[in-house]
């Protein structure tokens, strides 16, 4: 039998504000343990948190960028479970009110434009930091992300592969990334990812039961912990057995999936409206502002790039799709460069760059300034796109600007008639069958000629300008 | 209310009773419940659902940072700890 795999996903996003849901601690990555704690996300009694302005503006951001409707009387609630993490014996969350609901986000895979729903997004508060020493018989407890704002994305059961997975989630971080909300590092734990994951015989409207898989560090993880749960619900079905519905821990280092906990020890989190915060509601005006402050989205420039720019459907994908990768693009059509040749330079060879160096986008250290100059030196003939390849990966690596580099690497072409005059006479003088056979006819001999230039000049010569020099020597 | 009830809330609020307790608590309790069932006779169709009684909305703080507590002060309490950082029972 055939089967299909439905997924969705719980995606945690860490929001950087500069301070915590609930007071004013600073929200950082990487501070001296217990070091960002206050009575408030200590769980001191007596505390009352207040809700930071800014986390709630990131939310309804978050909710605007992906379609969403914004509730106007939104609540927050307590989700109330006893585990070390959470100082205060319960977790501050959304559950009956969340701020935004009913989004979507297209997606692009092989296979087209795909459209997956958003059930909701809603605000929470994330819990301190678990550390289990090897070896050792206690675990120690840092509550600096105790407080900290997240957003929880949840996306309604639309998708039905790996690679749907695998695109959804890297479409969703390059929307969160344009609009600045979250620095999405999922090796950080500030972008983190559940995957409910259940599969049905094709054609099979009902939804089998599902399991929840956790510990996805990176989007590759994801796509490989789908495609193997899957596989084993589908081997439990096909060998006579039934999926338990359970949390599921994916290990990285051989691509399995084990239990967590299984359905009978579930929690129950007795969710009830948090009495210590007021209700937040949600005008037209605040709603205006917010899109206001909205960049442009990674799918509003792909269209401009295709329709205003004539840049090819793919590439305007990938341009768009990443925030440094168009802010580049446009500070260097800004600079005076041509879209197509800038669009040239950063999908083609820098992609390949990239690639080999395993770096991502948002890691290039050069300007679009620094990509204009690149392509003004090639248009006036001063170094040849050869050596532009090699000035490219010379700004990739070392951040100098592209002058510098061609007089570093000695680039710069020789467009100099009288330089090159000599140096064509003297080839046209060694090779006279070569010089004949081009007289009588025998255009091809012409390749030959620039090619031993070329070689004299170690590449640098202007072959353009090489072609003319030599049609006229052997004229004479 | 069941005594198994209260003996599963006990569960999850990580509370130990003695039967003796168990017994007197769901007691205790099937009583507050039943008094507060007795808003459930109200006719609420129509009224929208209101967690809060105050009227207040959207007490919001601007995200300006404040210094947090002395390290010292935030494992003050612990029962265990070391230099920077609270020491509990394995949990995994």
């Amino acid at each position: 039998m055939k089967y299909e795999t439905v997924i969705g996903m719980e995606i945690h996003v860490e929001l950087s504000t500069q301070t915590k849901m609930f007071c004013g601690c600073a929200n950082a990555f990487g501070a001296g343990e217990n070091t960002l704690c206050c009575p408030v996300c200590a769980g001191l009694p007596g505390t009352l948190p207040v809700i930071n302005a800014a986390a709630v503006d990131y939310c309804i951001m978050a909710g605007l960028a992906t379609n969403c409707e914004i509730t106007r009387h939104s609540l927050m609630d307590r989700k109330n479970y006893h585990y070390p993490d959470l100082t205060k014996g319960f977790q501050t969350s959304q559950l009956y009110y969340p701020l935004c609901r009913n989004g979507y986000v297209d997606i692009e895979t092989e296979s087209g434009v795909k459209r997956i729903g958003i059930r909701e997004i809603h605000m929470e508060e994330d819990a301190g930091k678990l550390v289990h020493p090897d070896g050792q018989s206690c675990s120690r407890v840092d509550y600096n992300r105790a407080g900290v704002p997240l957003i929880e994305i949840v996306t309604q059961p639309d998708m039905r592969s790996a690679e749907e997975g695998r695109v959804f989630l890297e479409t969703l971080r390059n929307i969160l990334l344009c609009i600045g909300i979250s620095d999405c590092k999922m090796q950080e734990g500030s972008l983190r990812c559940d995957v409910n994951i259940s599969v049905r015989p094709e054609g099979s409207e009902e939804l089998g039961t599902r399991t929840e898989t956790k510990n996805l560090n990176s989007f590759r993880s994801a796509g490989r912990a789908i495609e193997y749960e899957a596989a084993r619900q589908v081997d439990v079905i096909e060998g006579g057995g039934r999926v338990v519905q359970q949390t599921l821990r994916y290990d990285d280092a051989t691509g399995t999936t084990s239990a967590l906990r299984s359905k009978e020890d579930s929690h129950d989190y007795r969710y009830f409206p948090e009495p210590d915060l007021m209700p937040i509601v949600v005008d037209e005006d605040w709603i205006a502002r917010i899109r206001e402050r909205l960049p442009e989205l990674p799918e509003t420039k792909r269209i401009r790039y295709e329709r205003e720019l004539g840049i090819p459907g793919r590439d305007a994908r990938m341009l768009s799709s990443s925030r440094r990768l168009s802010a580049i693009f446009e500070t260097a059509m800004a600079a005076g460069a041509a879209p197509r040749a800038a669009a040239n330079w950063l999908i083609g060879d820098l992609m390949r760059m990239l690639k080999d160096r395993l770096l991502d986008t948002e890691e290039i250290g050069f300007s679009g300034e620094d990509l204009a100059a690149l392509i003004a030196l090639i248009d006036k003939g001063t170094i040849s796109s050869t050596a532009g390849r090699q000035v490219l990966e010379g700004m990739l690596d070392t951040g100098k600007p592209p002058s510098k580099l061609v007089e570093e690497l000695g680039l710069t072409q020789i467009s100099d008639a009288d330089a090159l005059g000599e140096i064509v006479k003297q080839i046209v003088r060694d090779n006279p069958k070569p010089a004949a056979d081009y007289r009588a006819g025998k255009k091809k001999a012409m390749a030959f000629f620039t090619g031993q230039a070329m070689k004299r000049t170690k590449g640098k010569a202007n072959p353009v300008l090489l072609q003319e020099l030599f049609a006229k020597e052997l004229k004479k | 209310m069941e005594r198994k009830q209260v003996e599963e809330l006990a569960k999850l609020a990580k509370l130990e009773f003695t039967p003796e307790e168990l017994d007197r608590f769901a007691g205790d309790m099937g009583d507050i419940l039943g008094f507060v069932d007795k808003l459930g006779e109200l006719d609420t169709t129509g009224v929208p659902p209101a967690a809060h009684v105050s009227g207040a909305v959207n007490v919001l703080r601007e995200d300006v940072p404040r210094p947090s507590m002395p390290r010292e002060d935030v494992l003050m309490g612990a029962p265990e700890r070391d230099e920077s950082g609270f020491i509990i029972p394995r949990v995994i």
